[in-house]
């Protein structure tokens, strides 16, 4: 075969078999990735983590959830929520779900699960009791006065110490790799200012090892980058707070 | 070398526990069943296992103990791979997970509402009930089952909810059959499985059983 003939024997046969072989992705110029996200959403930042940890450019589309796109409805109508990774065209809904689904599709770098089934059990045992728990105590410290914040800020304390026992003397929550349950909590640590002064209140004296755990994590380029400053995030929070009124 | 020991911390009307079991069932592990009394007083085993929550089920593999009955299904696929449970792609993973905890949020707050409460608030869990079910009925669409053509994750997750469906008709006086046709014939072809007919309760037992649970929570 003469090299004239190569370059159409390419294009006219070998690309499209290839491509019909299921080769779309070595083949096809890049992933398509788009994050339709909300700035100061904790459950955004775990996506955008999981993102950068496998070093995946994506296109990040803010949402404004008093006028929601039709994409976002489009891709999301179940529960018409942010986070929506999309890959592709084709919508992953939930943020611990669109977590695993980049560490299974990107699963040559930077593992965030650990490949072992009794380890992973556990870590999805942690993240499921740091969805169930700190998003809903945290927002009661926020949202409340007096007596019934008085009760938010001892079960929001009470779950931030048990996850501190569960962390123990490791780095991280897996070990020594940074992982899916340090994923899952560290974007909490971006609303932590905007707690700790509504509630009036140090998790720094209530939970040392978890602020070492927290510095630890704010080393890594993917968590500093994906969460918002502190101070953004309680002026959000205040605002919020006027628009509910409270206080 | 040595046999694996398997024991699940169970209660007969849970349906959380009823995944598990048929879950084990579907890949033929053996294992060693313990009935929990839990309003009489829990086991020491299970306290000890499950330190955070004091629920069953509790997965007991060579004594490490795996807890919340979503995370243990997906444990055991893991474990014994085969028949697997779960889609072999990534996408379809997740939109298995996305509809296993579709599940937990939706039907279970809905249906425990409509044997909680009366009146308005009994008609408002029953409207969101019928209307979690109808989302689920669209993401079932033609096929068999929610995996397509074997019976999967998403069957075992919802199967055991299942259980209680009579006893939510029953408290609010409405068939299942008469909003969502193509989910009743689901749960048809899912009661003729060996495993899901030997592990789901008679639908009798569950309603008397949450007649007490009324009584104990003071209703009517």
């Amino acid at each position: 075969m003469d090299n004239s003939l190569t370059p159409l024997v390419l294009k006219r046969l070998l690309v499209p078999t290839l491509l019909h072989l299921g080769f779309r992705k070595t083949l096809t110029m890049a992933d398509e990735v788009v994050l339709l996200d909300f700035w100061p959403s904790p459950f955004g930042m775990r996506v955008r983590i999981a993102l950068a940890e496998k070093g995946i450019k994506y296109e990040y589309k803010e949402e404004d959830l008093r006028n929601k796109s039709p994409l976002l409805l489009k891709m999301n109508p179940v529960h018409k929520q942010i986070p929506v990774l999309i890959h592709n065209g084709k919508p992953v809904n939930e943020s611990l779900i669109a977590v695993q689904y980049i560490d299974e599709v990107w699963k040559d770098k930077s593992p965030i699960l650990p490949s072992d089934p009794y380890q992973r059990a556990l870590a999805r045992f942690w993240a499921d009791y740091i969805d169930k728990k700190i998003y809903v105590s945290g927002k009661k410290v926020w949202q409340t006065k007096g007596e019934e914040q008085e009760e938010a800020k001892k079960e929001f304390i009470g779950h931030l110490k048990m996850l501190e026992g569960e962390l123990g003397d490791k780095a991280f929550f897996g070990g020594e790799c940074f992982g899916f349950v340090d994923v899952a909590l560290v974007p909490f640590y971006s609303w932590f200012y905007a707690y700790e002064t509504c509630g009036s209140f140090s998790i720094e004296a209530e939970c040392p090892k978890l602020m070492a755990w927290v510095k630890r994590c704010m080393q890594r380029d993917s968590v500093a980058k994906s969460l918002p400053d502190q101070h953004k995030v309680y002026d959000f929070v205040l605002q919020l707070k006027k628009k509910f009124g409270i206080e | 070398m040595s046999k694996e020991k398997v024991v699940l911390l169970d209660c007969w009307v849970s349906p959380f526990c009823m995944r598990v079991k048929i879950a084990l069932l579907e890949k033929g592990v053996e294992y060693e069943n313990r009935e929990e009394d839990l309003f009489g007083g829990k086991s020491e085993l299970l306290l000890k296992s499950n330190p955070v929550y004091g629920k069953v089920p509790v997965l007991l593999h060579n004594a490490k103990a795996i807890c919340e009955s979503t995370i243990i299904v997906g444990y055991v696929d893991e474990t014994w791979p085969s028949p697997p449970l779960l889609p072999p792609c990534a996408y379809g993973k997740a939109q298995a997970r996305f509809w296993a905890d579709f599940i937990d949020k939706k039907v279970f707050e809905a249906g425990t509402g409509i044997w909680r409460s009366k009146g308005e608030e009994q008609e408002v869990a029953k409207n969101e009930f019928i209307g979690s079910l109808k989302e689920l009925e669209m993401a079932l669409g033609e096929k068999a089952f929610f995996g397509g053509d074997s019976f999967g994750f998403v069957d075992i997750i919802l199967i055991g909810a299942a259980s209680w469906f009579y006893a939510y008709e029953k408290f609010g006086e409405f068939k299942i059959e008469d909003h969502c046709r193509r989910l009743s014939a689901w749960l048809k072809r899912c009661m003729k499985r060996e495993s899901v007919a030997k592990v789901l309760p008679e639908p009798e037992k569950v309603y008397e059983f949450v007649i007490q649970l009324r009584k104990m929570h003071g209703i009517e």
